[in-house]
C-alpha cells in the first residue's frame, strides 16, 4: 500500500505517458490532451484517447480516479455541473463536441447515455420508451411510433416481459427490467454511441448476465463506453480497456491483453486487487 | 484477579446501574413535557372553539314576526294596475304603521307606539314594498307576511325570554314595556325562529338583523382570485428560474437572501407600500379587491417561492439526468420531468399562502378595505371589504347582535380556512408520485 502511494504522488508531480495502445485506426471518437477541472481542482490529466467503432471499451480504476467524469465528458453531461470546466480536443467522428456551436440536444441524440441507477421516467413503459422519439420527431404518427417501441423493447429483450402492460408505470418494473428499459429507451433514439455508467452496480448477478449479454449484443451496431467496478464485467463484455488512476490514464489496450499481461505497475496491481 | 480489581468493577457496575435508572427518568420526563405541551395546545384549541361556537351559534337563526297584513286598495291608495312608479311613490312607511298599530289597538302614545315599530326591522316598510313591486296583484288583499324583527327583539327572545333569568342576567337593552310586547307577540303565535339566510345574503349593514357576510365573502373571493392568478404564475416562474436556469452566483444569492428576508416582512409593511406605490403612485381606487390582490399578491409570493423551490428541489437529480441524457433541452426536462414532480409540493404551498392571504387583516386595512360597505362588489374594481376585516369592524360594534355576528364570522373564516389546508393535504396526498 505504501509503495502504491509513493508512485501515484510520483506520477502526479510529472508529466506522464499511457501505455500500451490509447490510439487506434478509424475511431469513432478521439479525445486528445483532454483536461478536467472542478473549480480550482483537477480531475482529469491530459488524456488522450481513441474510441474504436462498434467496440466495447471499458474504463476501469478505483474510485475517484474520474472514468465518470470522463465518461460525461463524451456527451456533455458535464455542462449541468457550474464548476466543471473541460479542456482539449474530443471529437465525435468530424464534430468537435465542445465548439461553441454544437447544440448539445443534437450531440446527446447522437451520444446516448445509461446512468448507474436506473431511472425510468415516472411515466408508463410506452412514454419512458417514445420519450426520445417524441422530443426528437422520430416518428410522424402513432403506428410508426409504436414500431419504434416495440423493436426498441425487442432489442432489450423486454418486449415479452411487458408487451401486455405497456401503459403501467416504468417504476413498477424490477431493478434489471427498470435498467435494461432505459437502455431501450437510449436505444429508441438510434444514437451511434451509448455511454453507460455502471450500468448493473444496482442489479443482482442475473440481472447483470441479462444486461451484459445485452452490452455484447448491441455492440454488434452501437459503439458502447462502460464504466465499470467489476473487472469480471470488463473482461467479459468489452474489446479494449482503459484503466484510469487519479485521473490519469495509465494504460490501454485489448482487454485480453490488460487482464493477462498489464505494462504498467499501476495497472497490475490494480487488477490484482492490490488498490482499488 | 485481586480483591481490590473485583471492588472496583463491581462499584463500577453499581455506578452504570444507577446511572441507568436516571437515564430512565430523564426519558420519561422528556416523554411528559412533550404530552403537557400537547394537552395544553389541544386546551387552548378546545377553548377557543366553544367560546366561538357557543357565542356564534346564535347568529346562525334569526326572529320572524308574521304578521297579518292587509294591502287594502284604499290604504296602499293603489290598485293591482298601478304603475311600478306609482308603487314606488306610495308612502309604505305609514301604511306599515298604521297595520302594526291595527293589531294593537291598546297600545298607546308616542313613546309606546314607537316601541311597537321598532319590534320591527326598520327595513320592514321597504319589505313590503319590494313584495307589491314584484307581484302588484297582492294590492286588494290580505297575506301573513314573515318580518324579521329587530336585533334587539331578536336577542332578547333568542338568549334571555322564558328562561326564567332575573333581570341583571338577561342579555339585550329592551326596557320592560318593550319586553312585555315581545311577551304579547310570541302569545300571539307571531313569533318564529328560522334558519338565517340573511346571513349569507346580505352584505353589511348598521342593522344588525340585517347584516350579512356575503359582501365580505365575495370580497374575499375577488381578493383571493387576483392574488392566485397573480402570485401562482409569477412565483413558479421564479423558482423554476432560481432553481434550474440561474447561475449560481453572488446575484442570485442575493436575490434568494432577500426572498427569504421578505416572507419575514410584517404583512402591514405589504400594505403601506401597496399605498404608496399602486395607490399614490399609480392612482389606482382605494377599498377595491384588485389592489388588495396586489398587495397579497406582494405577501405571499415568498412563501410560494420558497415552497415551490423546495419541491423543485425534492425532484431527484437522476431524473433530470434521465432527461437531459435522452437529448431533451433544458426547458423540455423541466415541462416534461420536473414540474409534473414538483407540482403537489407548488400546489400545497400555494393553497397554503392562499390560506394566510385570506386570513390578513393589516394590509387591507391601509389600502381602505376598512371601509362600511353596504353593497356586494361583483367585480374586482367595486370597493369591497374582505371576510377578516369584516370580523373586524363587526367586533368594534357595541350592538349584542354584532358580537354574535363576530362569531359566526369567525366560524365562516375559520371553515374556508380549514377547507383549504384541508384540500392541500388532499391534493399532495393525491398528486404525489412515488419513484
Amino acid at each position: 500500500m505504501n509503495t502504491a502511494h509513493n508512485t501515484m504522488s510520483d506520477i502526479a508531480k510529472e508529466t506522464y505517458q499511457t501505455v500500451g495502445q490509447p490510439l487506434i485506426e478509424d475511431p469513432k471518437m478521439h479525445v486528445r490532451n483532454t483536461n478536467v477541472y472542478y473549480g480550482e481542482k483537477q480531475a482529469i490529466f491530459d488524456v488522450n484517447l481513441d474510441i474504436g467503432k462498434n467496440q466495447v471499451i471499458s474504463m476501469i480504476g478505483p474510485s475517484g480516479c474520474g472514468k465518470s467524469t470522463f465518461l460525461r465528458c463524451l456527451n456533455r453531461m458535464n455542462d449541468t455541473i457550474d464548476i466543471c470546466r473541460v479542456q482539449g480536443t474530443l471529437m465525435l467522428d468530424d464534430l468537435n463536441i465542445y465548439d461553441k456551436k454544437i447544440d448539445v440536444v443534437e450531440l446527446r441524440a447522437r451520444v446516448g447515455m445509461v446512468f448507474q441507477k436506473p431511472n425510468p421516467f415516472p411515466k408508463s413503459i410506452y412514454e419512458n420508451v417514445a420519450y426520445g422519439a417524441r422530443i426528437h420527431g422520430l416518428t410522424d404518427n402513432k403506428v410508426e411510433l409504436d414500431e419504434l417501441v416495440e423493436q426498441s423493447l425487442k432489442r432489450c429483450g423486454l418486449w415479452k416481459e411487458v408487451k401486455d402492460r405497456l401503459d403501467e408505470p416504468a417504476t413498477g418494473l424490477s431493478g434489471g427490467q427498470q435498467q435494461r428499459l432505459c437502455i431501450a429507451r437510449a436505444i429508441a433514439v438510434n444514437p451511434e454511441v451509448i455511454l453507460m455508467d455502471e450500468p448493473c452496480s444496482a442489479l443482482d448477478p442475473i440481472a447483470t448476465a441479462t444486461v451484459e449479454e445485452l452490452i455484447h449484443e448491441l455492440s454488434e451496431n452501437f459503439t458502447i463506453c462502460i464504466v465499470t467496478h467489476s473487472m469480471q464485467q470488463a473482461a467479459r463484455v468489452s474489446q479494449r480497456t482503459a484503466y484510469f488512476h487519479l485521473g490519469k490514464l495509465i494504460e490501454v489496450n485489448d482487454t485480453s491483453t490488460v487482464f493477462t499481461n498489464p505494462e504498467h505497475k499501476l495497472t497490475e496491481e490494480y487488477i490484482t486487487g492490490r488498490i482499488g | 484477579m485481586t480483591d481490590s480489581a473485583t471492588n472496583a468493577m463491581n462499584e463500577r457496575k453499581q455506578k452504570r446501574v444507577a446511572r441507568l435508572a436516571k437515564r430512565h427518568r430523564a426519558e420519561s420526563r422528556f416523554k411528559w413535557y412533550g404530552r403537557i405541551s400537547i394537552g395544553f395546545g389541544i386546551a387552548c384549541v378546545l377553548l377557543l372553539f366553544t367560546d366561538i361556537i357557543s357565542k356564534g351559534t346564535g347568529a346562525f337563526t334569526q326572529t320572524y314576526i308574521n304578521l297579518e297584513i292587509e294591502f287594502s286598495e284604499d290604504k296602499l291608495k293603489l290598485t293591482p294596475l298601478s304603475s311600478e312608479k306609482e308603487i314606488k311613490a306610495a308612502s309604505f312607511g305609514s301604511f306599515f304603521k298604521k297595520t302594526v298599530r291595527e293589531q294593537f289597538p291598546d297600545v298607546k302614545g308616542r313613546k309606546e307606539k314607537r316601541a311597537l315599530y321598532a319590534m320591527f326591522t326598520s327595513d320592514a316598510p321597504l319589505i313590503l314594498r319590494n313584495l307589491v313591486l314584484e307581484d302588484p296583484s297582492i294590492i286588494g288583499s290580505t297575506r301573513t307576511i314573515s318580518l324579521i324583527a329587530d336585533d334587539d327583539f331578536d336577542t332578547y327572545y333568542k338568549h334571555s325570554y322564558g328562561k326564567g333569568l332575573s333581570s341583571e342576567d338577561e342579555i339585550g337593552r329592551l326596557n320592560d314595556f318593550q319586553k312585555s310586547l315581545v311577551g304579547r307577540f310570541v302569545d300571539a303565535g307571531m313569533v318564529e325562529k328560522r334558519f338565517n339566510t340573511i346571513f349569507f345574503t346580505n352584505a353589511d349593514s348598521r342593522e344588525p338583523e340585517l347584516a350579512g357576510i356575503r359582501g365580505a365573502i365575495m370580497g374575499s373571493l375577488l381578493t383571493l382570485m387576483v392574488t392566485l392568478v397573480l402570485s401562482f404564475p409569477i412565483a413558479v416562474a421564479t423558482a423554476i428560474y432560481l432553481e434550474e436556469f440561474a447561475p449560481k452566483n453572488k446575484i442570485t444569492d442575493f436575490i434568494e437572501v432577500n426572498i427569504n428576508n421578505l416572507a419575514a416582512v410584517p404583512s402591514v409593511i405589504f400594505g403601506l407600500l401597496g399605498l404608496a406605490v399602486f395607490i399614490n403612485f399609480f392612482g389606482m381606487p382605494r377599498s377595491v379587491p384588485l389592489v388588495g390582490g396586489f398587495v397579497l399578491t406582494l405577501m405571499t409570493l415568498p412563501t410560494i417561492i420558497i415552497s415551490s423551490r423546495a419541491a423543485i428541489k425534492a425532484v431527484p437529480p437522476s431524473i433530470r439526468d434521465a432527461a437531459l441524457g435522452m437529448g431533451a433541452s433544458k426547458v423540455q426536462t423541466v415541462l416534461h420531468h420536473v414540474l409534473p414532480l414538483a407540482m403537489p409540493g407548488m400546489l400545497t404551498g400555494t393553497i397554503i399562502g392562499m390560506a394566510q392571504a385570506l386570513g390578513e387583516t393589516a394590509p387591507l386595512l391601509m389600502i381602505g378595505m376598512v371601509a362600511f360597505i353596504v353593497d356586494t362588489p361583483a367585480s374586482v374594481t367595486d370597493a369591497a371589504t374582505v371576510l377578516p376585516v369584516q370580523i373586524y369592524l363587526w367586533s368594534d360594534s357595541p350592538e349584542r347582535a354584532f358580537v354574535e355576528k363576530t362569531s359566526a364570522a369567525i366560524m365562516v373564516l375559520l371553515t374556508f380556512l380549514i377547507f383549504m389546508n384541508s384540500l392541500a393535504v388532499w391534493l399532495r396526498k393525491k398528486l404525489e408520485r412515488r419513484w
